[in-house]
């Protein structure tokens, strides 16, 4: 098996496998139960876990600190990191504590802009963009050095992500723009929820037209709808989410005690007609503060148990 | 030019209801083309003033004064007679004439009547909007004239973002997309393939982070 690093991730891609993952958001507070708890709930079906990094900019429990958790669990965690928050020190600095606790995967993003937080008063930094953090990671690791030129001790060993939105605008930039990530040296994808699925697979046939899903593993995402609410939401609120009306009438058709039942149908339907999408080499499943659903997903989607690699 | 905006008067007052003798000193380029520190806004704020304090019983003297600029030693010195009649100026040049004007009469109070808010452009009357960032080290050349470090949210340089919508930015719906202008204009240039080209990791020291900048040109110097 040709791999680069000891990510298990890596590993499961490399043995043909389709992988799943899913993540935890960690707690807007100090208790390591919270994020050790989530953790429990999808470990067995699951082959890594994704740590989100402030997502939309509310102060959470550092994705670091989060990871240490579920590493430390024996579990394998994606180190979600964006350029917002910390500067070309602070990066680099994060993925050598990172890699110190062999944290062997990272996800390379620039993040939601603060204004949609807790904090709208503060600076953001973009020192580096989503990019050029996907090559400090690659040119840390590939190279054993730092930006700045000077040998690392012992570097980070990591297999390297990066987000893709396949919905957002403008569209005829989106595959030159994953084109662009894998470039930069990105090895595996996870995509924005797919709702709307012709789209997505219009999308995965310029990836193929150009070759790219030979070069980089290209993981879709998923998120369930518990409500009409929340698809409605989603589809008016949400920027670059593409939530097609019919997915809104099926759960507006739906009685409500049985919505969340219909939107878990409508994800594995979808999961259902992706697998044979070709160029799409796992799933990850962002079932946002509905973890417990994961395991039922993973397995209506005839993707359970999951396999064994060394 | 540099676009500024007017303070609050609320905030004026504050700053000047102590003092009995006020100069208010505008500016005769940007700030009048932005229509916030010009001549015409000086003799506002100082109608404003001065029926402020004919409400408080107070007898304050308010003149008025506009400099061709406040960022030249040359015309700062056109009140080097008179600024010892004020107890304060109040200056409604931008951020640059306010301390220029601070730095050249040390032991007289200079205050700020406008707030400085961007290097832009007059888009239409009454809306004016940002165009640089002086990062010092200018990649316009790379992006079709348009420029991500002022005009993307998270000044991508690799960008657009996954929260560009229909040729607006995530954070606003009043706010373009950067990035699609940049596209829209590379296309318009057949340059659109220069798009996947990876930008660098920029070079920030000549931006804000290099710390006080300064240009230091030995041809034109005296």
């Amino acid at each position: 098996m040709n791999v680069k690093t000891p990510s298990k991730l890596e590993k499961i891609f490399a043995a043909g496998h389709v992988a799943v993952t899913s993540e935890c958001g960690p707690p807007r507070g100090s208790d390591p139960d919270s994020i050790v708890k989530k953790a429990e709930l999808i470990k067995n079906h699951v082959d890594a876990i994704n740590v989100t990094d402030n997502q939309t900019s509310v102060v959470r429990m550092s994705s670091l600190a989060a990871c240490i958790r579920i590493k430390l669990m024996g579990l394998e965690p994606i180190l979600q990191m964006v350029t917002r928050d910390r500067n070309r020190i602070a990066l680099q600095s994060d993925i050598l504590g990172a890699a110190s606790f062999d944290i062997h995967n990272i996800l390379c993003l620039s993040g939601d802009h603060q204004s949609f937080g807790d904090n709208k008063q503060g600076q953001n930094v973009h020192d580096l963009d989503s990019m050029q953090l996907v090559q400090t990671v690659r040119y840390m690791r590939d190279e054993g050095k730092f930006l700045g030129g000077e040998e690392i001790k012992r570097p980070p060993r990591m297999f390297v992500g990066a987000a893709a939105n396949p919905f957002a605008d403008p569209f005829e930039i989106r595959v030159p723009r994953l084109a662009k990530k894998v470039t930069c040296g990105a090895e595996f994808i996870q995509t924005q929820c797919i709702y709307n699925l012709d789209r997505f697979e219009e999308w995965m046939k310029r990836i193929r037209d150009r070759g790219l899903h030979e070069k980089v593993y290209i993981m879709a995402g998923m998120t369930p709808m518990k409500s009409v609410g929340m698809a409605r939401y989603m589809k008016n609120r949400v920027p670059g989410m593409d939530v097609p009306d019919d997915v809104v009438k099926r759960l507006e058709g739906t009685p409500k005690e049985k919505q969340a039942e219909e939107g878990i149908k409508i994800c594995v339907e979808a999961m259902e007609r992706l697998k044979s999408c070709k160029g799409v080499a796992g799933f990850h499943i962002m079932a946002i503060e509905w973890e417990e659903k994961v395991p039922e997903i993973v397995e209506k989607a005839g993707l359970f148990p999951r396999p064994a690699v060394d | 030019m540099i676009v500024a905006d007017k303070k609050p008067i609320e905030e004026i007052i504050e700053s000047v209801k102590e003092f009995k003798k006020i100069l208010i000193l505008g500016c005769n380029e940007c700030v009048t083309v932005c229509e916030a520190g010009g001549k015409k806004e000086v003799g506002i704020l100082a109608s404003a003033l001065r029926m402020f304090f004919l409400n408080q019983g107070k007898d304050v003297k308010i003149d008025e004064q506009t400099l061709e600029r406040q960022c030249d030693h040359e015309y700062l010195e056109e009140i080097r007679d008179v600024v010892d009649q004020y107890e304060a100026i109040l200056s409604l040049a931008c951020g640059v004439g306010v301390q220029f004007t601070a730095e050249k009469y040390h032991s007289t109070p200079i205050l700020p009547g406008v707030n400085t808010c961007f290097l832009g452009a007059t888009e239409q009357r009454g809306l004016w909007t940002e165009r640089c960032q002086a990062c010092g080290s200018c990649i316009l050349a790379f992006t079709g004239g348009i420029c991500p470090v002022s005009r993307c949210a998270k000044r991508l340089l690799n960008g657009p973002c996954g929260g560009s919508s229909k040729g607006k930015c995530e954070i606003s719906k009043d706010v373009d997309c950067a990035w699609q202008l940049i596209i829209d204009r590379l296309k318009a240039l057949g340059k659109l393939d220069e798009y996947e080209k990876v930008q660098p990791i920029k070079n920030w020291s000549t931006d804000r982070a290099g710390g006080p900048r300064r240009v230091v040109r030995e041809d034109v110097a005296l």
